[in-house]
């Protein structure tokens, strides 16, 4: 297809909206009168009872128009805990309606005012009495109780073939290894933010920032009790989701509540502080890691195991050894996963969950096996990779990891890394390179689209689908002017609309893949419909697509290779990323230039995540210390050399998807941040287990070696 | 929708129809609305004048409303976010009085008088500033929440360096001129976070806008 | 935020009038002060904008230093020509903070003024002896990563976040203040922050009332001067640990040393014994090391914040060397 307006670098067809900040998200959207503001009132105790609210102080502070809780909110439908599957963020989410406390910093109370000011002021004169419990917060000791989810994304919380204990047991070069990764927080740039408002036909639109407008349409009617159709979900714009904006939360039900109730519409934007406690995070993780190999790098046992928090309140399951079921060939595997049900804020998606989080763990095992078998790294993982996948016995749709492997170290220079830790010096710095190699499960679903087309063969395509910033505007332009033979200026693109048809919206990856097919097919309707002589005027068309049995049949996974070269200050152990490359495989790139920002960007979220990101809990009271951007840290400007490269492999996997392309946006985070631990390691000599690795660890590590060597 | 919005929520609310403070002669360019205590009661609102992107907007404000919550609540320009509304990450950067500064941790009474800009100043979607256009060419952006704040502070930023402004990443302080180079953006614009993560090509869009090349 | 009257003053003695109202505080750059305003740790009943007077300018003063008016910016005071050529660990310093936004806005006494960011000073829900005396410190038995390792008591152990203050220490910097009958006094801007003790609530040594109205900084030692600032991100992030180091030498010997530490206390660290240790001694790396153990004595670890004590002796060490290296064998 090389003529294809697909795959080429276009500029995003929303750029100009969002330079120049006509973009609207949700709190920037004009109500019809002037909305009042709401603004939330959270839980201070980490687990109990709400003995009594006194709400008086507020409710008479200036400008209040109402204060709500559990005493007075308004009945919704139940909330149904655990529920797994597509059907998760379609649940209700009920407000303000249990006299219990789950977690710290859960909503209790919404104030209504006038205005943000005033809302805000008196959101504080609330006085919430709790009947405080003892909570349990902490992972580590509550691993005694750890149980057995009945399932996790993947599918089955364990796998095993062969016999593990026996095989590492028998094996000459081994490693057993323990893991931690912390608590992380999505933290989007854009506050999670309602605008409700009611016609006088007793609608309820709510513009609102989900990454799922279909499910979020689905949350909202349901918890309210309304049909749907008297529900309208609008997410035109949304400023960074990562799946913090799966769910949708207390804003999008407390401002609809309210609006009603106040006969004038409701905003609720919550605080920076807000978003850690009222939105989800991703679960910290101990892992425990064993690999063995016989001399010649072939591994005999690959053994990953998995404990997580989950909320007490609704169970959640950090999948962190899923991929491992497809990423290394051995006779002797294990994966589990267990959970720890903890008094804490609800865990759940999170950019790539699982492989993130477990890539971490297994790609630096990998790094510390290799060495102790004197081997490579790039080669030590050649020499394991599998002809087909090694636990479903079924044929890879497609895997190009070995090009990515290679191409990767041809093109970052790879031979010129010293495989001795503490050898290449630049000044105080010492310099060290590592890679790691990475995968993601292809998630393609059922989706539906619409195209129209003007009598000038203007075209419009109307899906419910979003873009959270990764390009669905633009890719959607492309496919549609690609399949109708129109010029790609000549196509509009409408989503994050209830009103439009269902798609999976952006979330898994599978945003891209999903919503192209749907639209390619309603394209060659309406193309259909042009060939055989109608229109173009007035012409409508309509197209559904939905994955195959292709999925039974394949193993489908993106895949790539990350390597990179950091320098740790030998007085300090401060790490910077001085270069990056990562090479992937998600099979056809619709646009190369949105593709490879979300690359980037993911593999700078694995930066983020070896190196920075850390949401303490503090043990006594279950409230995320760090609470705000000042004391949660996420890579800036600084952190981040203009030398940070993402290269595609040309590619086309016909069983992902008609288009043959597989999602990219998660796929840069998946083993970035074992490159950085690995880089660490060949710098100075540290292995840093437990993530994020800042300086105070580094450091410990290097006093220990000087030590050592002095002795 | 400001200034009948402000008059309704007046009349609603328990703001008191407003007039401006006088009498302590720091304030005395500000039209006054007639005769007032040195100091108005709490709960008062309080006139300000701001030229906003050239024109002068007449406000009567809360005092406790931000310079970032005034442009987008009360003078309906939502172009500048918020993203923590404690100076903590830079989505809010705008430039006052050429300055570039974070809008939430201004109370908006604090810039009577200010030349302020935003994202809607610098230019429109039909004429593009070379800082807008780059950004777009650069794919210096993802989601875009972030976007005016770096694109504000990517042009503060420049203006800094041709006046010969230090930075951390300054290798020579005693040296007159800055130069617009990749370590010295990377740090200066450090106060300004992307969670999209689109910083290299931010940099690449603010070298590309400055006139030199990329790479 | 709760609410407050607003008034702008034209002078100093209307500022001082103004701020004798209870519940008053000046407003400067506000960039700390409105961040605690809204969480509700700062609760001013009325603020003061003394942001418009004349106080943003630097100054020569006899005998070759400068004053720095209290409302100049913290870019203005690190882009000025004489402080980076005199005092350029005092430029390093300030440049190292924050961002360059928030470094147009804060001001040198609201940098002197700024407040800790323990994150339990920061949440009101929890108990924080300098947010609300006598509720105890949850730092102490918390999450303490951040905290203070040297001069801390069990009612505080929060630091001081200043860099610009840590090289102003070093340099013998004096706080040049009006108080609230009109009379001007000067305060070492070393006995300015107080240590905890028992009563962390009371951070420095202004009267209520007083308004700072300059920094005077004494002519700088000869020497190289450094400020190193360690930190979990590049930029845009507080110290761990920060020092600032001037040392000149006399051939192979150190003549001068001066040393400051931020990041590590509830004030700027001036350890006087580890400077003068240094005088006199060969200009090798042995005497740094030694200064950066006697920097730390009696330093103290409250579990995650352990490794401060080893970061600060060896980012001392560090500074020293580069100083060294600065200050010869050319000098200046």
């Amino acid at each position: 297809m090389p003529d294809s307006i697909i795959g080429q670098p276009l500029d995003r067809i929303d750029g100009r909206a969002k330079v120049t900040g006509k973009a609207r998200y949700a709190a920037d959207v004009p109500a019809g009168v002037p909305p009042a503001y709401g603004v939330l009132v959270t839980s201070t105790v980490g687990r109990g009872e709400i003995a009594k609210i006194e709400a008086g102080d507020a409710e008479t502070a200036p400008g209040v128009l109402m204060v709500m809780s559990h005493e007075n909110a308004p009945p919704q439908a139940p909330f149904k805990s655990g529920e797994l599957g597509g059907q998760r963020h379609a649940r209700p989410k009920p407000q303000l309606d249990d006299v219990r406390v789950h977690y710290y910093g859960e909503p209790v109370a919404l104030v209504v005012a006038e205005t943000f000011e005033q809302a805000t002021a008196a959101a504080r004169l609330v006085r919430i009495s709790c009947r405080a419990e003892s909570g349990s917060y902490d992972l580590a000791e509550g691993r005694r109780l750890a149980y057995r989810p009945q399932h996790i994304v993947a599918g089955e919380p364990d796998s095993r073939i062969g016999d593990v204990d026996k095989a590492f047991a028998s094996s000459p070069i081994k490693l057993d290894a323990t893991y931690t990764t912390p608590y992380q927080s999505h933290n989007p740039m854009e506050l999670v933010a309602s605008l409700a408002e009611w016609s006088d036909d007793g609608k309820v639109t709510i513009h609102c920032a989900t990454q799922l407008v279909n499910s979020a349409h689905h949350s909202i009617a349901s918890t309210l009790k309304l049909p749907l159709e008297k529900v309208e979900v609008v997410s035109e714009y949304i400023g960074g989701g990562f799946g913090g904006k799966l769910p949708i939360y207390g804003d999008a039900i407390l401002a609809a509540l309210a609006a009603k109730q106040l006969g004038r519409p409701v905003k609720i934007v919550l605080t920076r502080q807000q978003m850690f406690s009222v939105t989800t995070h991703r679960a910290a993780t101990i892992q425990r890691v064993r690999l063995a190999a016989d001399q010649d790098g072939k591994l005999s046992t690959v053994a990953h195991e998995v404990w997580t928090q989950s909320a007490r309140m609704d169970e959640f399951a950090e999948a962190a050894a899923a991929s491992t079921r497809a990423m290394y060939a051995a006779p002797n595997r294990l994966t589990t996963h267990r959970i720890v049900a903890l008094d804490l804020p609800v865990s759940d998606s999170m950019r790539a969950p699982g492989d993130a989080v477990g890539q971490l763990a297994l790609e630096q095992a990998m790094d510390e096996l290799a060495e102790k078998l004197g081997l490579d790294p790039v080669e030590f993982r050649l020499r394991n990779e599998p002809d087909q996948d090694p636990e479903k016995h079924v044929p890879f749709s497609t895997r190009s990891l070995v090009q990515c492997l290679k191409q990767g170290a041809e093109k970052f220079g790879w031979s010129r890394r010293n495989a001795t830790p503490g050898r290449m010096k630049d000044g105080a710095s010492l310099i060290g390179l590592g890679m790691a190699a990475a995968i993601r499960p292809n998630y393609r679903q059922a989706a539906h689209a619409r195209v129209r087309m003007d009598a000038n063969r203007h075209v419009t395509a109307e899906l419910d689908m979003t873009d959270i910033g990764t390009g669905s505007y633009t890719i959607l332009a492309q496919v549609a002017a690609d399949t109708l033979q129109v010029p790609v200026d000549t196509v509009d693109v409408h989503l994050g609309h209830s009103d439009y048809p269902q798609t999976p919206g952006s979330g898994g990856s599978f945003g891209a893949a999903s919503s192209t097919a749907a639209l390619r097919e309603a394209c060659l309707a309406l193309k259909t419909k042009l060939d055989a002589g109608q229109g173009p005027g007035n012409l409508q068309a309509e197209g559904r697509s939905k994955p195959g049995e292709e999925y039974e049949k394949f193993s489908q996974y993106s895949y790539g290779a990350h390597f990179a070269e950091v320098a740790v200050d030998s007085t300090t152990g401060e790490v910077r990323l001085r270069h990056m490359l990562g090479v992937f495989d998600a099979g056809r790139i619709l646009n190369a230039k949105t593709a490879r920002s979300q690359l980037i960007g993911g593999m700078l979220w694995g930066v983020g995540s070896a190196l920075h990101e850390d949401a303490v809990v503090d043990m006594r009271s279950g409230a995320f210390v760090n609470h705000d951007l000042a004391g949660y840290h996420v890579p800036v400007h600084a952190d981040v050399p203009t030398a940070v490269e993402a290269v595609m492999l040309a590619g086309f996997d016909d069983k992902s998807s008609p288009l043959g392309c597989k999602g990219v946006g998660e796929l840069g985070i998946c083993g970035a941040g074992a490159a950085i631990a690995n880089a660490v390691y060949n710098a100075c000599g540290v292995r840093v287990r437990d993530y994020p690795i800042t300086p105070d660890k580094v450091l410990n590590g290097m006093m220990h070696l000087e030590l050592a060597r002095q002795r | 929708m400001s200034d009948s919005h402000l008059t309704r929520r007046g009349i609603l609310g328990t703001g008191v129809a407003l007039t401006a403070l006088r009498g302590t002669g720091a304030l005395a360019k500000e039209p006054a609305a007639g005769e007032s205590p040195p100091v108005a009661p709490e709960g008062t609102m309080i006139d300000v004048g701001l030229t906003v992107n050239g024109s002068y907007r007449q406000l009567a404000l809360d005092p406790r409303v931000s310079l970032l919550d005034a442009l987008r609540d009360h003078l309906g320009l939502t172009g500048t976010k918020k993203g923590c509304d404690h100076g903590q990450c830079g989505a809010c950067t705008v430039l006052v009085d050429g300055v570039r500064r974070n809008s939430c941790l201004n109370l908006a009474v604090a810039c009577s008088d200010r030349e302020i800009v935003t994202i809607e100043g610098l230019g429109s979607e039909e004429a593009l500033h070379p800082m807008q256009a780059a950004f777009v060419v650069h794919d210096g952006f993802q989601c875009g929440y972030c976007t005016p704040g770096q694109i504000c502070s990517a042009v503060g930023m420049l203006s800094e360096i041709e006046r010969g402004m230090p930075s951390a990443a300054t290798a020579d302080l005693a040296a007159r001129a800055m130069p617009v180079a990749e370590a010295e953006i990377r740090e200066r614009m450090s106060g300004n976070i992307c969670r999209c993560a689109a910083y290299p090509n931010i940099v690449a869009a603010i070298l590309d806008a400055a006139g030199k090349t990329t790479g | 935020m709760k609410a407050f009257t607003y008034e702008r003053v034209a002078d100093a003695a209307a500022a001082l009038q103004a701020v004798a109202r209870p519940g008053a505080k000046f407003l400067a750059g506000g960039t700390n002060l409105l961040d605690l305003m809204k969480v509700d740790v700062e609760m001013p009943s009325h603020l003061v904008d003394i942001s418009r007077l004349p106080m943003a300018q630097v100054e020569e003063i006899d005998g070759g230093g400068l004053r720095i008016g209290a409302t100049v910016t913290n870019s203005d005071l690190a882009a000025d020509r004489r402080v980076r050529k005199r005092y350029p660990m005092l430029s390093r310093a300030l440049l190292n903070g924050a961002s360059g936004q928030l470094r147009n806005q804060a001001t040198t006494a609201g940098n002197l003024l700024q407040r800790t960011r323990c994150y339990y000073f920061y949440d009101t829900a929890k108990p924080c002896n300098k947010r609300s005396p006598g509720s105890g410190c949850s730092a102490l038995n918390g999450y303490n990563r951040i905290h203070a390792v040297l001069g801390a008591s069990d009612a505080c152990i929060a630091v001081h976040p200043s860099d610009m203050a840590v090289a102003m220490v070093a340099l013998d910097a004096e706080v040049e203040v009006l108080s609230a009958d009109g009379n001007g006094r000067s305060i070492k801007l070393r006995d300015f922050h107080r240590l905890p003790d028992t009563t962390p609530q009371v951070e420095t040594a202004l009267e209520p009332g007083e308004l700072i109205t300059a920094v005077l900084l004494p002519p700088a030692p000869a020497g190289g001067q450094v400020y190193r600032k360690v930190r979990d991100r590049a930029s845009y992030d507080f110290a761990l640990v920060s020092v600032a180091a001037l040392v000149d030498l006399d051939g192979d010997r150190i003549s001068t040393a001066r040393l400051a530490l931020g990041g590590v206390a509830h004030k700027p660290w001036r350890p006087v014994d580890a400077e003068q240790q240094l005088v006199g001694k060969p200009a090798v790396a042995e005497a740094y090391q030694a200064a950066g153990t006697a920097a730390v004595a009696g330093a103290r670890g409250y579990g995650h914040n352990d490794f401060k004590i080893g970061l600060a002796a060896r980012t001392v060490a560090a500074a020293l060397e580069e100083a060294a290296q600065q200050a010869g064998p050319r000098k200046g």
